[in-house]
Formats: structure tokens, sequence, C-alpha cells
């Protein structure tokens, strides 16, 4: 009688999350670190986004070994990265038993035509988007939940800015057309039609939506909560900044409190240096890790 | 009209407070201790149990909560509400509130690829009850102060000990809202407060 990975129960899984943190972690140790901190899940990655920018090469999946020390190591649900398009890594993760997995542009693509059919697995999954037509063929393939890319491991918040009010934006402007407008719509976005049907008919979109890539301080999270984001996701702004356990804590209260000024000014006192950031125009373009996925 | 909190530091938030307002009672979120005055009765959402306690204690709200406790009216925790609420958390040496005279267990179904939906069977509400179960908790055993409501492949998923009302699903992510209305009769009426004793 009973059903699993039903839309109903993967959904619901990152409805759980909202108004929260999930934090990059790529230990044990920072693992219960993020816990502590009041993360609401952690995703457990070999290298955080700014060393993969630093280092170059192809970015993977984590070792299974890192992988399975996080997920020991904390009682909060944890969440790994594969690449898009790789089937093998997503069906390890699921073996393993991880909780959700993000097919990320953070990491080097495996397939630069075809994402996961991601309705066809039991385990969850985040996606990154930068519109709606993009947020559309994801849920579309089986996500559950989404994200705003941003650009990752550059502690710049314009990006991630970006994304989100296109997406917000064009979700109003679907909710406001008439419903003979509907179809045009969906050409022009990319989106299939039943899709713009249901975030009409809903008012929102049909999944929760973070935001990431480039969250550097509790004011950067603080301002995607106020731009309509569900919660947020760090990535290289915990573990790369002075003192990574006051940034998590800081950072886990803004999100809660995100329109209490005054108290994100106490939060934001003496934190120390956050991660120091990259200017996106010094990126070159096939640098940037948002192009990637489609 | 009735007044009902929901405790609005992160998780479902959302769709309890839509479903109280389906229900026809005033919804109104609760992030501070000033915001549970006049409350006739509090929900604790969905989430992450170990994020909202560190937010609880952060923001001085374990006192006001237990005191609201105190004050007899009802409390209602889905999943991790319910590990908020309950008297005993297996593995831990300390509760939450503490308050509900049951014992729960954290993730007892498994992980996320374990967790499930379910039509259950429940005590005081006709028809079945599509479940949804994420990463639950389930009731390892409840005080002789409580009853159990419903039982899931052996296990105690819901329960109503007094004022306290908890469950290991989510009913806030249905569109049924059957369990809010139960949880909102729990409140006594002004008529039932005028009764002798």
């Amino acid at each position: 009688m009973s059903q699993h990975g039903t839309d109903r129960v993967k959904r619901g899984m990152a409805e759980m999350q909202k108004g929260g943190v999930i934090m990059d972690v790529v230990n044990a140790e920072q693992a219960r670190i993020a816990e502590a901190a009041g993360a609401t899940a952690v995703m457990a990655l070999e290298r955080v986004p700014s060393d993969i920018r630093r280092d170059g090469g192809v970015a993977r999946m984590a070792d299974p070994r890192i992988t399975e020390e996080v997920m020991k190591a904390v009682s909060i649900p944890v969440m790994a990265k594969a690449r898009i398009g790789h089937i093998v890594e997503a069906r390890i993760l699921e073996a393993m038993g991880v909780d959700y997995i993000d097919e990320s542009e953070v990491l080097t693509p495996a397939d630069e035509e075809f994402h996961l059919l991601k309705n066809q697995y039991t385990v969850p999954f985040v996606c990154g988007c930068r519109n709606l037509g993009e947020a559309a063929r994801r849920i579309g393939e089986g996500a559950s939940m989404l994200r705003t890319k941003g650009e990752p491991g550059t502690g710049n918040i314009v990006e991630a800015v970006r994304h989100l009010r296109q997406v917000n934006a064009e979700v109003r402007k679907v909710i406001a057309m008439s419903e003979d407008e509907l179809m045009t719509e969906a050409r022009n976005l990319g989106a299939s039609y039943e899709f713009l049907k249901e975030v009409k008919s809903l008012g929102r979109l049909p999944v929760v939506n973070f935001a990431a890539g480039g969250i550097a301080t509790p004011a950067d999270a603080a301002l995607m909560m106020e731009l309509g984001a569900d919660g947020v996701f760090v990535g290289s702004g915990i573990f790369k900044s002075d003192n990574p356990e006051r940034f998590a804590r800081a950072i886990v209260e803004a999100t809660t409190h995100y329109q209490d000024y005054k108290l994100i000014a106490e939060l934001s006192k003496d934190l120390g240096i956050a991660m120091k950031g990259i200017e996106i125009s010094t990126i070159a373009a096939g640098e940037r890790m948002q192009e990637r996925g489609w | 009209m009735k007044r009902i909190g929901v405790l609005a530091l992160q998780g479902a938030v959302r769709e309890h407070l839509q479903s109280i307002t389906a229900c026809g009672a005033e919804a109104v979120s609760v992030k501070w201790p000033k915001d549970l005055e006049e409350l006739d009765a509090l929900i604790l959402p969905g989430g992450e149990s170990t994020t909202m306690r560190r937010l609880i204690d952060r923001y001085g709200l374990m006192e006001p909560l237990q005191d609201f406790a105190e004050t007899g009216k009802p409390m209602f925790g889905t999943c991790a509400g319910l590990i908020l609420l309950a008297k005993t958390v297996v593995g831990s040496d300390e509760a939450h509130l503490g308050v509900m005279d049951v014992a729960v267990e954290r993730n007892s179904f498994g992980r996320q690829v374990d967790s499930f939906e379910a039509p259950l069977e429940i005590k005081g509400i006709d028809g079945a009850f599509e479940a949804v179960f994420i990463r639950a908790p389930h009731i390892v055993s409840a005080g002789p102060s409580a009853e159990v409501l419903c039982v899931h492949d052996g296990k105690i998923v819901m329960a109503k000990s007094g004022q306290f009302l908890g469950c290991s699903f989510h009913p806030e992510l249905t569109e049924d809202h059957r369990i809010t209305e139960y949880f909102l009769s729990m409140i006594p009426s002004k008529s039932d407060l005028l009764l002798p004793n």
C-alpha cells in the first residue's frame, strides 16, 4: 500500500527545507559544523566551487567515502552532486542512500545535450535554472526542487539576483496572462504548455526554488529571501570565510529573520573577512558555470 | 474567530497557514515570543528539528513555548514538530520542549529513498487519510495519558495526549484538511469554559 518516490514524497522533502540554508561541505567535520550552526541539509562534494574554479580540470562526483562519512556524521539530510547527464554517478548516489541529488553545473557536464531523466529515480533531484524555460525543462525531466544558478564559487551575488528576478518575473507574467496567450509563451520560453497552465493555476512554481551561486554574507542570504527565494544554498561562502562557524550561524539566522534589518546588522558585526570574491566580467564566457545546462 | 499560530522559524509553514485558513480560522506566523500572545492554539510544523531547536534557543523561545504549553492550550506537532513536543527523543539525552507524553525516534523509517505515502485509518477521522511520510520519526512509546490514534506498519504514527496532538507524517502536504479540523476541535469553545467543573 505504501508508495515510494512519488512526486509528493520527493517534492515534499524540499518543502521541509524551506526557510533554511543548505551548506556545501567537503568532509565530516565541516558537516558537523554546518549541522550545529542550524543548516537544514548539507551538500557533500569533493571541492567547493571556488576551488573547482581555481584548480580547473574535470570536476566529478565526490569520492563515495567522503559522502559516506558525511552521512554518518550528521542526522540532517545529505545531498550530493552528480554531473549533468551522468546516469551512473546518479545511480551510485541513489544506491548509497543520499537524500537528494544535485544534477549540478558546478561539476563538469558528462553530457552536453541531455540531462538525466530524473522521474525514473526514487531519490529526488534538485537542478539549477536561470529562467522559467530552464525551470520547466528540469521539472519536466522530474526535478523535485529548483535552485537559481547564480555564478558558483564567485562570492558575487549579482548573477544569483539576476536569475531569481528573471524566474520570478516570468512566473508573474504567466500568472497575469490570459489562457489563450500561454501556448505562444510556452514556445518562446521552451517550456511545455501544461507546465505554464500549472504555474498559472497555482500562482507559483510547482516546486520549491532556492537561490544559489554567490551568497557570501548574511545580507546576501537575506537579499535572496527578500527577492522571493524559498531558502538558500551556500557553497564556498562559509568554509572559505575567516570564521566558518560564525558565518554559518549568522547566515542561518539572517535567512529566518530576513526582514529584521537591525538583527542582520548585529549578526554581521565582526564576522571577519568573507570569501574574497570575483568580478563576473573577469571570468571568460566559457568558464561561467551558469552556461552549463540546456 | 479562532486564532492559530504556526511556529515560523523554518519548514512547511505556508502549508499549515493555508490549511488553518481553509478551516475558517485565523492563521498567524510565530517568530518571536510576543507572537504567542492571544493565540488559541499552536502548530509546530514539519522541517528540520535540529535547525528549529537552534533558532528556538537563539531567540529565547524555549521558555515562552513551554509557558504556552502550561496554559493548557492545544499544540499540534507534525514530523519535526512532534519531535519538538516529545518528552523523550531516543538517542538524545535531552528533549526539546518535552511536554507531550511520548517517546519518539528520529528518521525511523530510513532515509529519503525510504520516504513514502500511504492511506491511513485514523481514530476519530472517517475514511482513509492519504499521509506523506518524509524521513519520518515514529512514536516508540506513548505514556498512560496518551491515546494512540494511528498505527502504520506496526509503528505509532499519530497520538493525542491531553492538549497535545502529534503525528509522524505531513497532513500539510495534502489538500485534505480533516486533521487540521480535528486539531481545531480540540480548542475548548467559550461555552465549555463557562461550565462548572
